[in-house]
């Protein structure tokens, strides 16, 4: 069914303590990049990945507008994102609100953007922490505060971890 | 997936910036009180605190060595984090993956679209 070929795996990176920078590349013009991303039908295809399957996938696409994820993991679980569009730049620049619907405390602000080049396509999706959530007490928005801080530590203790 | 609002796990007592550097400090090597204390600047009774939490949930060990307490690291109970960012990468990974699959049958479909409008143009 596809054609081309995959243009390599998502590169998962930490700008700062409260960020997290995810970069892929796309064997394909931007302007389908972006339709991939903000259609329902075709998030359907691959927001849960091998996860489970994706129920709902509600996109009203304008700023202000909502969207909703939901998604029910093999053994039964539902688990929803849900969030605000707050920027649109269409093929270009889309940043949204999200939230995990199991722990509404913890809001992150993400911004994907699309640049292409000679009809490739580098997709950039950083995740960052809204100032609120990082003026809350640690304890309460600490818990992803936490893991991503401790990546660098991980990175200096991953040999006694294999 | 709700955790308690109290440091009952690894996750919660590393969402403290004092215990992450006094984990990364313990990185490089096990380290009396004494010798945190000087290094963090900080008041011995809350660096003892902190280093009580850490024991708690099993990320530092302790062991006496004459008249000091000397603490390390156990990096054995940083897994459910480490575990938890591998995930993490690893569904982005296969997300856009299959993003890029939908990505190509688009690319296909507008190739075949514009075949046929050329097609169509010509007749």
């Amino acid at each position: 069914m596809t054609a081309g070929t995959s243009s390599g795996a998502a590169v998962v990176t930490l700008p700062t303590d409260t960020q997290i920078l995810i970069t892929r590349e796309f064997d394909a013009p931007k302007h389908l990049v972006y339709r991939a991303w903000t259609t329902p039908e075709l998030v359907k295809r691959w927001w849960y990945a091998e996860r489970g399957e994706v129920t709902a996938a509600e996109i009203d696409l304008r700023v202000g507008g909502s969207w909703r994820f939901v998604m029910v993991t093999p053994d039964g679980l539902e688990v929803a994102f849900s969030g605000e569009y707050r920027e649109i730049v269409p093929d270009e620049r889309l940043v949204c609100t999200e939230i995990y619907e199991t722990m509404p405390g913890v809001q992150t602000l993400q911004t994907m953007t699309l640049a292409e080049r000679d009809g490739r396509t580098t997709m950039t999706i950083l995740a960052e922490h809204a100032t609120q959530a990082d003026r809350d007490g640690v304890l309460a928005s600490g818990m992803e505060d936490g893991m991503q801080d401790a990546l660098s530590l991980l990175e200096r203790v991953a040999v006694s971890l294999r | 997936m709700a955790r308690a609002a109290t440091t009952a796990d690894a996750f919660n007592a590393v969402a403290e910036r004092r215990r992450r550097q006094i984990l990364d400090l313990l990185a490089d090597g096990e380290r009396g009180v004494n010798d945190l204390v000087a290094l963090l600047g900080l008041a011995q009774p809350l660096v003892s605190k902190h280093l009580r939490v850490l024991r708690e949930v099993g990320l530092v060990e302790v062991r006496e060595h004459g008249r000091e307490r000397l603490y390390r690291l156990n990096a054995d109970a940083l897994k459910p984090i480490s575990d938890w960012v591998r995930s993490y990468e690893r569904l982005w990974t296969q997300r856009l993956d299959r993003l890029d699959a939908v990505v190509q049958d688009l690319r296909v479909q507008e190739l075949k679209e514009k075949e046929q409008g050329h097609d169509s143009r010509n007749e």
